[in-house]
């Protein structure tokens, strides 16, 4: 008995022996708020094309830009690249990440990538109506999301309210058609007993389950829900070009000001937005985003970015009007 | 070790006790700094504070109460009956221990969501859905599994250690059975009991897979939102103060209801530990079985089922399933490594709370679970900012990674060492120095032996709660170390559950032998004479 305790604990050490190094010169070190199943090979194609020796610690974004917060000028971070506007906002708020080439930046359309030129979006996502395939023909389900407050969608919608993304359709939806149509239609929603969920994905799957009818979420996720049960009886509806609702967003990444690889850095900047890089979004099954950058087609199946301009907004103003957002949510009784 | 009750501790016992209390304090201090600084005490004043108090009240102490209502039965029933198949019972109840909470959730949900897999079973019947388990039920019944375990082991495990005598006596007194259980066995099960719902509370409070899966609003989960979409540290502090507070506030209701516990229930005769008469259940065995079964059914099986459902899955698919070993002994090697050292760090609280009880040793027992109610990600943060700043070449190391585990659980570890050292009588090892032997050996020949169930029992745990850990694991493991849990992490947030299920159907059949091993064997040997 006490030799197999001894036993297990030295096999433990000999486990726990081989520490992967810390970032030393030449590593890029790149915190990814996005996750490896979808950016994996994307990393490991700038590896081979670019040669440098690449680290990623994966995450949730707003968790690793609390971290390089905490981390402070010792971050061993070159790059932040993040799920959304808001945690790179949050970074770059905090004076942490440095300018980015003006020629990277140009690649861009202005209203995707920080009015600073700190962070540049890498890849467009753009809110959608889920809808259940077997329930409904896409030519009954709403064009705009105004229209979910009739009550005929009682208890048949669902979305994740404490969701960024969601909040950030919030957000757009009141800068565009401003924060008194924005509380009636959520006071309408409510009204519809809508169902709540934590998070994107699990709103996609009661959808195609049949949990409820219609889904406010992201068009990429259905991609994700296909790739894991391809018969999910589960589609994307897209929204009127100028729906309040047809919030086009994007995730992004930026450099650390404190960053000991900023060459390497750069470079990885620069391949995301190459031609190169903005074809994997193309090509890769389950990672179904927008690419951003001029003359690269979405996947098939995915209308063109420009015929979804929905609200005109620059993402980042969207930082700084959250607070009133949740403030709305939390009056009307989203949120607590 | 040195014995004698009345006299004051070594200079050095004490001077590493306080240590490791104050470097457990460190989320706290990290706390306050933030709180401090961020000057967000308006939070304090919000009337939703109140709410999410009591909804957290709420989910605490249905949890508590339903888990110590499974774990002491099912303890009782391994240990002191002839219970068919009872080793094999007592390592499948302890197993629910290792699934992490999301996992347990986001299972719970698959099996009985309104159009979960249950509903498929029951369509061709006309069901079309069944009822909804969000909110309180759900979040009730995958936090009572993947928590009873802390009742049932620490049970357990002082039942083993049970003096029979006390019962024998109570029973030559003229007891009947069930009036010995009351009166006698009960209360001096009371300081395991208190133990093991004080774990499953600070779990309950600390949680975060479940309530956020389930939709149920706890403050763990208002200070993820604070993170999460507000990226202000400052107002999450302050909440966590709040979470250090209630459980404050359920560390002093434990003491009071632990009352006179801190009497000794130490053998007091010599050596002569012997098993205690085994319960003959009779016609009551199905009854007993139907328990066990119910326990084992929905905090194992169906998990099991549901993963297995969703690994067949991934088989059947065109493309290959990719495996790798590196997350199985990186999961291993970190858990032993970390039970042993948190085991370790717990033993000089409890030999001065249980050697020289007086204010300031039980006071400093006390403080070391301050932290435990922390949600992950807060200790994490916090072990981040002290790191990077001041500790540099630890940070991001495997060594850091194991402190932040220690940090976590070291609650855990201390219940069995307490419990350990309570049932070991200074007397004996006085004896056996007077008998010449020199400390050393005493140690070696009569203290440990003793001591070995209980240190065990809190190894177990700490292994079995550092295989789950995901949020401190995620933020401070050196780049490219993979475990069993970020594997899970990794493909669940993409929604891959099919993927995900093999890591986590490994997580439990690697478990299974290492709980046998500690939990269980280990428990059982120690009653034969020698």
């Amino acid at each position: 008995m006490r030799f197999g305790v001894l036993a297990l604990l030295a096999l433990a050490l000999a486990a726990c022996g081989g520490d992967g190094g810390g970032s030393g010169d030449g590593t890029l070190t790149i915190y990814s708020g996005r996750e490896e199943e979808l950016v994996g090979p994307l990393i490991e194609k700038f590896e081979q094309a670019s040669g440098t020796n690449v680290e990623v610690r994966y995450g949730d974004s707003a968790e690793l830009a609390a971290t390089i917060a905490e981390e402070g000028d010792n971050s061993p971070a070159d790059v932040f690249f993040a799920q959304d506007p808001g945690s790179l906002g949050a970074v770059e708020e905090r004076g942490q990440l440095a300018p980015l080439d003006e020629s990277v930046l140009e690649r861009v359309p202005e209203r995707f990538r920080s009015a600073d030129g700190r962070w540049v979006g890498t890849s467009g996502r753009v809110r959608v109506i889920a809808y259940n395939t077997e329930e409904l023909s896409e030519n009954e389900v709403p064009d705009s999301v105004l229209d979910l407050t009739d009550p005929k969608w009682k208890g048949k919608i669902g979305f994740p309210p404490t969701n960024a993304s969601f909040q950030a359709f919030v957000t757009a939806m009141r800068l565009s058609a401003g924060d008194e149509k924005t509380r009636q239609w959520l006071e309408g929603i409510k009204a519809n007993d809508p169902k709540l969920y934590e998070r994107n994905t699990p709103v996609v799957e009661a959808v195609a389950a049949g949990e409820i009818l219609l889904g406010l979420v992201n068009h990429y996720y259905l991609y994700l829900v296909k790739e894991e049960n391809p018969d999910a009886a589960v589609a994307n509806h897209y929204l009127n070009a100028d729906d309040p609702g047809a919030l086009v967003s994007v995730a992004g990444a930026g450099i650390l000001d404190s960053a000991d690889s900023k060459e390497e850095a750069a470079d990885f900047i620069d391949y995301l937005l190459s031609e190169e890089g903005q074809q994997f979004y193309v090509d890769q099954a389950e990672e179904a985003e927008y690419p951003l950058i001029d003359g690269i087609e979405p996947k098939e199946g995915l209308p063109p970015l420009d015929s979804i301009p929905g609200p005109q907004l620059d993402l980042t103003r969207f930082g700084t009007e959250l607070e009133r957002t949740l403030e709305l949510l939390n009056e009307v009784g989203f949120t607590t | 070790m040195s014995a004698a009750g009345g006299s004051r501790p070594p200079a050095l016992l004490a001077g590493v006790g306080i240590a490791v209390v104050a470097l457990l304090g460190l989320p706290l201090v990290y706390l306050v700094v933030r709180a401090v600084e961020g000057d967000a005490w308006d939070v304090l004043l919000s009337e939703n504070l109140a709410h999410l108090i009591w909804d957290t009240g709420v989910l605490v102490v249905v949890v508590t109460a339903t888990g110590l209502a499974l774990g002491v039965p099912l303890a009782w029933l391994v240990v002191r009956t002839d219970l068919p198949g009872r080793t094999v019972w007592a390592t499948l109840a302890a197993l629910p221990l290792v699934i992490p909470s999301y996992v347990a959730a986001l299972v719970l949900l698959a099996a009985f969501g309104p159009r979960g897999l249950l509903q498929k079973l029951l369509e061709p019947l006309g069901v079309d859905r069944v009822p909804e388990i969000y909110g309180l039920l759900g979040a009730w019944l995958a936090l009572t599994l993947s928590t009873y375990p802390f009742v049932f082991l620490l049970a357990a495990s002082a039942l083993r250690s049970l003096d029979p005598a006390l019962e024998e006596a109570a029973r030559g007194l003229g007891r009947s059975p069930l009036e010995t259980f009351r009166r006698v066995t009960l209360p001096v099960l009371r300081p395991a009991l208190g133990a093991g719902a004080l774990l499953v509370a600070l779990y309950v409070l600390s949680d975060f897979g479940a309530v956020s899966l389930m939709q149920y609003d706890s403050l763990t989960r208002a200070i993820f939102l604070q993170y999460r979409s507000l990226f202000d540290r400052a107002p999450a502090a302050v909440l966590s103060l709040v979470l250090v507070a209630l459980s404050g506030l359920i560390l002093v209701l434990e003491l009071r209801m632990r009352g006179r516990a801190l009497a000794r229930y130490g053998r007091a005769g010599t050596g002569v530990a012997r098993r205690p008469r085994v319960v003959a259940l009779g016609g009551w065995r199905w009854p007993a079985l139907g328990f066990c079964s119910l326990a084992v059914g929905l905090g194992l099986v169906v998990p099991i089922a549901v993963l297995c459902y969703w690994a067949v899955r991934a088989f059947t698919r065109v493309e290959p399933v990719d495996w790798s070993w590196g997350p199985v002994a990186g999961s291993v090697g970190v858990s032993l490594v970390a039970a042993a050292v948190t085991v370790a760090a717990t033993l000089p609280i409890a030999i001065l709370a249980v050697r020289f009880p007086r204010g300031w040793t039980l006071a400093l027992e006390r403080l070391s679970y301050a932290g435990n109610a922390l949600p992950g990600i807060v200790i994490a943060l916090s072990l981040v900012f002290f790191a990077a700043n001041y500790a540099t070449p630890i940070y991001q190391t495997t060594a850091l990674l194991v402190f932040a585990y220690v940090v976590r659980f070291f609650p855990q570890a201390l219940a069995g060492s307490h419990s350990a050292l309570v049932r070991v009588s200074p007397r004996l090892e006085e004896a056996a120095r007077g008998l010449g032997r020199r400390p050393v050996s005493v140690f070696a020949r009569i203290t440990a032996p003793l001591l070995a169930p209980g240190l065990l029992t809190g190894a177990a745990l700490v292994f079995l709660s550092t295989m789950k850990e995901l949020p401190a694991t995620l933020l401070l493991r050196p780049i490219g170390f993979e475990t069993l849990a970020t594997e899970i992490w990794k493909y669940t947030a993409v929604a891959a559950y099919s993927r995900a299920a093999l890591p986590a159907l490994v997580l439990i059949a690697v478990s299974a032998p290492i709980v046998y091993l500690l939990g269980v064997r280990s428990g059982s040997e120690v009653e034969t004479p020698g």
